[in-house]
């Protein structure tokens, strides 16, 4: 099927047609692939700042990084992975997949959509700028605990600020078109508890984004007005609190760490059900699960702060709060596993990367669940324990998710079958990879050996060298995977339109790779068998 | 029954013009901070500028990119799916304000009922209070800081008050505004719309009085303790929304003379009135607990 572009413009020599085809679209595809190679890039950058950091650490003393300098590593890398990597990559996916999934021929508000990335690249030039600025980068952590960032940080912390704004303004955009897409633009017939269920962890997410992004801005801006303007929120001289800003900020971050993870739920449940070739088990109680932990992220923020200094009741409350949150998380894995049972399983890479997903995130939820317990984390606050954590969680969960979802939909997107050989190189390499890095954390952390300091005792020693050759191995893994999906671009074994045996949804019913424009005519739903084209 | 194709409108350039002056504000923004306050060298950055330059594209992003949409809602391109999508985007970008408003809030709730009471002793604080500042007391307005700087409260029923029945009267001349478009009455329209730009311009007008009053007479600053914080970026904030406000009623005020609008087709209007009405049950909530109580 040949598809012209409708922003083609004849007689234009190849830089301007190329510029005003990625600069000006409107097309979600388009959008979305913006988006996803900005994740990609991004991605690279901040796993070489941790190369940095596993580089600093492979031995104790001081080798090649200054500590000023080894601290604004450790806080860009956060920042990036967390604002630039994984949330964009999840809005890349958003992107391509929602208007597909839901049979919109794009989506609500398509110029806010173009409006919304584009932000993004400006607002990490500033942010990675301030690297190269006098006084160095901000250096305080991604949490950007006040005073550290308001009376002790560097000039470039306003750079920071501003970029902040301007990272919130694209993700509280970019999530009210969602919303208002899954809302608006479903075809008929699709009605909310027959949305697969990426479109459903998606819209709750969305829905987080509106609520707490706005907080992150509040909490910058009074950074920005006691940095600059007198003002004494988080200065107790004034009658302002330092702890302010953390309850600022986790009110912010709680519910931000599930925005990291919860389309990684939803991809997870679109692609074991795939490759169990059974349908999804307990769909409504995995819609009620994403919603129960969604509301309970807002009320549990203060298990950041057990050791910050609260009343008894309330650190009570936060501990009790959060260990509900095992309740609808485990409703969760066993809903996957109970897919997986009985099933006619075969483990292509998307399917690696989804077990994978399942088991580690369930570690990451583990150790999550001891550091919920008020006296165990007087022990762990602050030690490496707290980073094996939510390395379990975010490194083998959601970007295993956003990667199990790539090997996915690629043929989709591309018409090209990726190479599954060495995609399932990528995986085994990666998942030992990621152990290899993440697994001894634990052993560091509960020794006591703390967090962002850039020497150590010796005798974590050994630990930190297994770790450091771990995450090595876990930087070249992630070459591989720009090399597969690099040659699946370029070409390859040609995609059916459904690509795997027993895909469900409308994103299987067009052809592979998907036409710019879909669905300017709403399909049938539910589909019909024959619709699926076994060509 | 077919169903109506949903308009995809084709590529555009305001998005990338927007994105480039947002960029270009924000990075003035930064220089012209530094060199305003003069903690950080910022010589020869051009930050005053830059941030103007920036500002003036964003309101060139604005006209052109309202325009094409006021044009697509005129050649009647807009379907009811599109008419609801831009009705629910309006209302998420509420929610997403409230949220902002409420970390303001929520900072002037944590002062007075945590950090005020903990500096002067409450709770298990006693030896902080003793050893830190005890001659710090618990008295909302802050008059005196723990480190001594010393301030007089606003006056509720002073300006406040004028305010806020100016701001209650507006809300209900612009839903007066609303009923004459619905019932197509072309000259009360404009008058209605009038009448509420002027009370907004008069409640700005004496907020910057009420402003001149805290500097110069209370000497109640931005570096007043949490109080002048808490006080002055809740009312900037407020104070910049009703701005926004004004200029977007002004807006429908000249729309609305050159007969745009129709009795069921004005939701260009609508969304300027629900974001009206927001920026007033936010003044409730202000004067009732930064000025009142």
């Amino acid at each position: 099927m040949a598809v012209t572009a409708d922003h083609a413009i004849p007689n234009r020599s190849p830089l301007i047609a190329f510029l005003s085809r990625w600069l000006l679209t409107t097309n979600h595809k388009e959008i979305g692939t913006l988006y996803l190679c900005l994740s990609f890039t991004l991605f690279f950058i901040a796993g070489a700042m941790a190369m940095v950091i596993r580089l600093e650490l492979f031995q104790p003393g001081i080798q090649f990084a200054e500590p000023l300098f080894y601290n604004q590593m450790v806080t860009m890398h956060g920042l990036l992975m967390v604002f630039g990597v994984v949330m964009p990559g999840f809005v890349g996916l958003a992107n391509w997949l929602i208007p597909m999934m839901i049979g919109a021929p794009d989506m609500a508000l398509p110029r806010l959509n173009n409006f919304s990335f584009w932000i993004l690249p400006f607002a990490f030039t500033l942010l990675i700028s301030s690297l190269f600025m006098e006084g160095g980068a901000p250096n305080f952590g991604w949490t950007f605990y006040a005073p550290l960032s308001t009376t002790y940080g560097p000039p470039s912390t306003d750079f920071f600020i501003i970029g902040v704004h301007l990272m919130g303004i694209s993700s509280v955009l970019g999530a009210i078109n969602i919303i208002v897409t899954i809302f608006n633009l479903r075809v008929e017939g699709m009605t909310l508890m027959k949305m697969p269920l990426f479109v459903w962890t998606w819209l709750i997410t969305a829905f987080l984004l509106v609520m707490v992004m706005p907080v992150l801005a509040g909490a910058v801006t009074m950074m920005l007005t006691d940095r600059h303007f007198d003002t004494s929120f988080f200065s107790a001289v004034g009658g302002g609190d330092p702890v302010l800003f953390q309850h600022v900020f986790w009110f912010f971050g709680h519910p931000e760490v599930y925005i990291l993870i919860l389309p990684g739920f939803g991809i997870a449940s679109q692609i074991i059900p795939t490759f169990a070739r059974k349908r999804l088990f307990g769909y409504h109680s995995m819609v009620y699960a994403t919603i129960s932990i969604a509301v309970l992220s807002f009320v549990v923020w203060g298990h950041h702060m057990f050791t910050t200094g609260m009343p008894l009741a309330a650190e009570l409350f936060v501990m009790y709060a959060t260990m509900m949150i095992a309740v609808p998380t485990g409703v969760k894995v066993f809903n996957w596993v109970a897919t997986m049972w009985r099933g006619s399983m075969t483990f292509e890479t998307p399917m690696l990367f989804a077990i994978g997903f399942v088991i580690l995130f369930t570690i990451g939820g583990f150790s999550g669940l001891m550091l919920a317990l008020v006296p165990v984390d007087f022990q762990y606050h602050d030690t490496f324990f707290v980073v094996a954590h939510f390395h379990y969680v975010l490194y083998p969960g959601a970007i295993f998710g956003i990667m199990s979802a790539v090997y996915y939909w690629l043929p989709k997107w591309t018409g090209n079958m990726y190479d599954e050989r060495l995609g399932k190189l990528h995986f085994w390499t990666a998942i030992i990879a990621v152990n290899m890095t993440f697994f001894p954390m634990h052993f560091l952390g509960l020794a006591g050996m703390p967090r962002r300091i850039v020497d150590y005792s010796l005798q974590f020693a050994d630990f930190n060298m297994v770790t450091s050759i771990g995450a090595g191995m876990l930087g070249l893994t992630q070459l591989l995977f720009l090399y597969i999906v690099v040659k699946c671009i370029r070409g390859g074994e040609k995609a059916t339109s459904r690509v795997w045996d027993s895909a469900e949804g409308l994103e299987w019913t067009i052809p592979s790779p998907a036409p710019l424009h879909t669905f300017s005519t709403p399909p049938q739903f539910p589909i019909p068998e024959k619709v699926y084209q076994h060509d | 029954m077919e169903t109506p194709r949903y308009y995809v409108p084709h590529s555009s350039p305001w998005p990338i013009i927007g994105s480039v002056a947002l960029a270009v504000t924000a990075y003035g923004a930064v220089n012209f901070i530094h060199q305003s306050t003069e903690k950080v060298g910022a010589e020869g950055s051009w930050g005053q500028p830059v941030f103007f330059i920036g500002l003036a594209m964003i309101a060139f992003m604005m006209f052109g990119w309202f325009g094409t949409v006021i044009r697509e809602s005129i050649r009647g391109m807009n379907s009811d799916m599109m008419d609801r999508s831009y009705r629910q985007g309006m209302a998420w970008f509420i929610v997403s304000e409230i949220m902002f408003f409420g970390v303001f809030f929520g900072a002037l709730f944590y002062a007075r009922i945590i950090s005020v009471p903990w500096l002067a002793g409450a709770g298990n604080n006693l030896e902080t209070h003793v050893l830190l500042w005890p001659d710090f007391a618990d008295i909302w307005p802050l008059f005196m800081t723990p480190g001594g700087s010393i301030t007089e409260a606003m006056e509720a029923w002073g300006l406040p008050f004028v305010n806020t029945v100016i701001l209650v009267t507006s809300s209900v001349t612009v839903t007066f505004a609303h009923w004459a478009l619905k019932k197509n009455q072309r000259v009360l329209l404009p008058v209605w719309l009038a009448i509420t730009v002027a009370l907004g311009t008069t409640f700005l007008i004496l907020q910057v009085i009420e402003y001149q009053e805290a500097y110069t007479e209370l000497g109640l600053t931005m570096g007043s303790g949490i109080y002048g914080s808490t006080f002055f970026l809740l009312t900037g904030f407020h104070g910049a929304h009703v701005t926004m406000g004004t200029i977007m009623l002004a807006v429908m005020l000249l729309r609305s003379l050159r007969g745009h609008f129709s009795a069921d087709n004005h939701f260009a209007f609508e969304a300027v009135s629900w974001y009206w009405h927001f920026v007033d049950v936010v003044w409730l909530f202000l004067f009732t607990f930064v000025y009142w109580f």
